[in-house]
């Protein structure tokens, strides 16, 4: 593994995402989603409540949108528009390992994502500046909520990268990578559905909840079980993605 | 002097499901040889370079360059060549010095070796006032010399390209066969190209493969010889067609002739020694000897596009 081959590509996918045009439409998309969920925020601030803004925010559900639906569009095209341009080739022929170029395009991909959801930091000053009430608006708890998003961002960029790499057709990608993560998210009322009849599968199925984990985020409980599991679970997916890119010099 | 080959084939073999690509192939290719490729379409040609750069696994068989295995010590021997695919695919949003950079880096460069690496080839591949150009805006001759420029940018000793020419102009085919001769003396070059006079005029050695196995291999001039003949003499004379046909059977020189009327009262007689004897001074004395008019005589041998037809044709009618 080397650092500077590493360097080198991961400055080359955040790159070319940020010369694309798919990168800008994400980006205008997020932020008209970000920009809805600040006006409910202000809303609801203008009755005296205890629930930390953070919470208000995430209850909104904007949040699992612009998760679900900007992950698979970011990573679609990492692998995927590589292997249709042939540039794929010309990449694979240099002497850089399959585990740099893994780690490389997550990284780029991770770092896309965080500039996405930095808009979100300055909403909340402004929040916080015109509210009658300070505490409503702890650090801690945005942190914490920052933590969340980063932590579930990771695993959902994991999934998006490979299904990238099981095709080299970008549509395809993105579709099987929220196909894989919204059947993730929907883990989450498993639990419930099944409490009357099987009773013995809630308390595994509870486990898997990314709803009621990032609920705590937001809450500001960062629970280092939850840390594990989604970068565990990360960890899954660019093993998997590493495989296929692997199988590939074998066919 | 160096003599140990750069690459080594044997028996590669590389199937695609039931269909044969590569089939049982074995070649050499020794150090500063510019070595063309050639055959037609489906022959197997992309797939085996492919396969010397590492980008596909062989279905049996083995390849060396510089002694590493193409499989086994796959980075060792990306380290050591510079391969330009076909079509040779660019990123389009990036600048040709950018992607210049990115791509010596990727190869090992950095810092200063990459800085002046990259300066050199841009002279090299002419493309020094091209830094700052969008690669997306750019025509296919410049894209094609990016390609080149890349391959060249680690000085690699053996570059793989796969149909360079293809879609140049007459003068940037000529501009690019100069540099790849040039390139020729330092580095040893396999080449793949549709374009005949182009292989028999660049490379030292030729290749011609066919539905995955190599046909004919040797310089030009040895593929010439090989050919039944290797070579006729073409006269035209004018002399009445019964004369010269009678002339032509007893002498025990020719194996075989054909004639056809030409322009005024000549008939252009295409002669074919038995041996490879040379038949000029022959034909002159007969002439002479009849009192016969002649007015071109020449000597001509086959063109590489005469063997290639010739090799990749008959195949295809044995089927």
């Amino acid at each position: 593994m080397n650092i500077r081959v590493l360097l080198t590509l991961w400055r080359r996918e955040v790159s070319a995402t940020f010369a694309s045009l798919i990168g800008y439409v994400v980006m205008a998309a997020v932020l008209l989603l970000l920009g809805v969920s600040f006006v409910l925020i202000v809303d609801a601030l203008r009755e005296p409540s205890d629930i930390p803004v953070t919470e208000l925010f995430y209850g909104s559900l904007f949040f699992w949108v612009i998760l679900l639906l900007s992950t698979p569009i970011i990573t679609m095209r990492t692998f995927a528009q590589e292997r249709a341009t042939g540039t794929y080739e010309t990449l694979m022929t240099t002497p850089v390992s399959d585990p740099e170029v893994v780690l490389a395009k997550f990284a780029g991909s991770i770092t896309f994502y965080a500039c996405l959801w930095a808009p979100l930091l300055p909403c909340i000053l402004v929040v916080r500046h015109y509210t009658s009430d300070p505490s409503a608006l702890d650090w801690g708890t945005v942190a914490s909520t920052y933590v969340g998003i980063l932590s579930l961002g990771n695993l959902y960029v994991a999934i998006g990268l490979f299904a990238s790499a099981l095709t080299r057709n970008q549509i395809i990608a993105a579709i099987v990578g929220l196909a894989l993560g919204v059947s993730l998210f929907l883990l989450s009322f498993a639990a419930p559905a099944l409490a009357g009849r099987a009773p013995w599968s809630t308390s595994i199925l509870k486990e898997f909840s990314l709803v009621e984990q990032m609920w705590e985020f937001a809450r500001g409980v960062v629970d280092v079980r939850h840390l594990i599991f989604h970068s565990s679970l990360a960890a899954v997916f660019l093993f998997l993605t590493f495989k296929t890119i692997e199988a590939r010099r074998w066919r | 002097m160096e003599t140990k080959p750069v690459i080594e084939v044997s028996r590669l073999t590389k199937r695609y499901g039931r269909v044969t690509a590569v089939d049982e192939l074995s070649f050499t290719v020794g150090p500063r040889e510019i070595v063309g490729f050639l055959g037609p379409n489906g022959a197997g040609k992309s797939t085996t370079m492919r396969i010397l750069a590492g980008f596909l696994p062989a279905s049996s068989g083995s390849a060396r360059i510089a002694g590493f295995d193409v499989f086994h010590q796959s980075a060792e021997v990306r380290r050591r060549i510079g391969y330009m695919p076909e079509n040779n695919p660019l990123p389009p949003d990036m600048r040709v010095r950018e992607y210049l950079k990115f791509r010596a880096r990727l190869k090992g460069l950095y810092g200063t070796d990459c800085r002046l690496r990259v300066d050199l080839v841009q002279e090299l591949c002419g493309l020094k006032d091209m830094g700052r150009r969008i690669i997306g805006t750019l025509s296919k001759g410049y894209r094609q010399r990016v390609g080149l420029a890349d391959a060249l940018v680690h000085d690699p000793p053996l570059l793989i390209l796969d149909e360079p020419t293809i879609g140049l102009d007459p003068n940037q085919i000529r501009s690019l066969r100069q540099l790849i001769k040039d390139l020729g003396q330092r580095h040893s070059v396999l080449l793949s190209s549709h374009i005949l006079p182009e292989v028999e005029m660049t490379c030292t050695r030729v290749l011609i493969m066919h539905r995955g196995r190599v046909r004919a291999a040797g310089t030009t001039s040895d593929l010439q010889d090989a050919m039944s003949g290797g070579h006729q003499v073409v006269a035209e004379i004018e002399a009445p067609e019964s004369d010269l046909r009678e002339c032509w059977e007893t002498m025990p020189e020719i194996a075989s002739f054909n004639l056809a009327p030409a322009s005024g009262n000549y008939i252009r007689c295409a002669l074919t020694p038995v041996n490879g004897g040379d038949l000029r001074d022959r034909v002159y004395e007969e002439t002479r000897v009849h009192g016969w008019r002649l007015r071109e005589l020449t000597f001509s041998r086959h063109s590489l596009e005469d063997i290639f037809v010739h090799l990749t044709r008959a195949e295809r009618t044995e089927e």
